[in-house]
């Protein structure tokens, strides 16, 4: 069973959080240690195996990144692993700009200004993504994904910068 | 984790760190990324006449080892032709630096460098 026939939801990019999150609490409650009390131990093995799938899975489905990243595993795309480069010239410029950025930063304006700017370019990549996994445009969409990675380092470089 | 100590060296002391004015014909331009880790590399090697490669520099945003990596490659390659320098792998990078599995992809974010950077002057080129 994959992550998404477990909540029963289509494998779709888009989700309703608050939804998803209500049938991760409905089906963790059915797997309740208190409810496996009385049980044998193979059926209180067998609730801690399930709850840990269904945390594994909620934790998969709710990031968007993730999700994508999980969409397309199931499309025969397997990202996570991968050790290949990206070879974007523009776009890996861009990231030049922004590390360099982040290494002068000196005040919690310039540092807010930055985080905001930053996800501008995140929403923007994420909306392309969407729109990518939904039209089954797979490569684009992985390179998309890739893309996002980066943001994501750079928003932890920011937060770092922050603390 | 611990770093070898050519790790440390090349991390200390990165030899080669800068930039040259892309726009010159002479100069090759490489850059890559590594999605898993968000690590960037710019490698930038100047190309005479004949081929060889006379200097070579770098800018890399990322870990201890990919910072090593890109110092460790623009060492290697001055001297050598664009040929030879092609050849280069990312298996005798991370030989040298001794880095550990889950650094590999550092070595072979230094090798694609290489590869750009060849590409880049290859299509500068062309004509």
């Amino acid at each position: 069973m994959n992550h998404f026939e477990l909540f029963d939801l289509p494998a779709a990019f888009n989700l309703d959080a608050a939804d998803l999150q209500q049938r991760y609490r409905k089906l963790q409650q059915t797997l309740h240690p208190d409810r496996f009390a009385n049980g044998s131990q193979r059926d209180k093995l067998l609730a801690v195996q399930r709850t840990a799938q269904l945390n594994d899975a909620y934790q998969t489905l709710r990031n968007p990144l993730l999700r994508a990243e999980y969409i397309l595993q199931l499309r025969g795309l397997d990202l996570a692993h991968e050790q290949t480069t990206l070879q974007d010239p523009e776009f890996l410029m861009a990231q030049m700009e922004w590390r360099e950025r982040i290494a002068e930063l000196n005040d919690w304006e310039e540092i807010d200004a930055a985080l905001r700017d930053l996800a501008v370019e995140s929403r923007d990549l994420q909306s392309e993504l969407e729109q990518q996994i939904n039209a089954e445009q797979n490569e684009a969409a992985a390179n998309s994904i890739r893309k996002l990675k980066f943001m994501l380092k750079l928003e932890h470089e920011l937060e770092e910068k922050s603390e | 984790m611990a770093y070898s100590e050519k790790v440390i060296d090349h991390y200390e002391n990165p030899r080669n760190v800068g930039a040259f004015d892309k726009n010159d014909p002479s100069i090759a331009t490489g850059m890559v990324g590594a999605p898993a880790c968000g690590d960037v590399m710019k490698l930038q090697l100047k190309i005479n006449d004949n081929g060889i490669i006379e200097d070579a520099k770098f800018k890399t945003y990322g870990c201890g080892s990919a910072i090593a990596s890109s110092s460790l490659v623009t060492e290697w390659v001055k001297g050598k032709s664009i040929e030879e320098a092609a050849q280069l792998k990312n298996t005798q990078i991370a030989e040298e630096l001794a880095l550990p599995p889950v650094k590999i992809h550092c070595s072979i974010l230094a090798e694609d460098a290489i590869k750009a950077a060849i590409e880049d002057y290859k299509k500068k080129h062309a004509n």
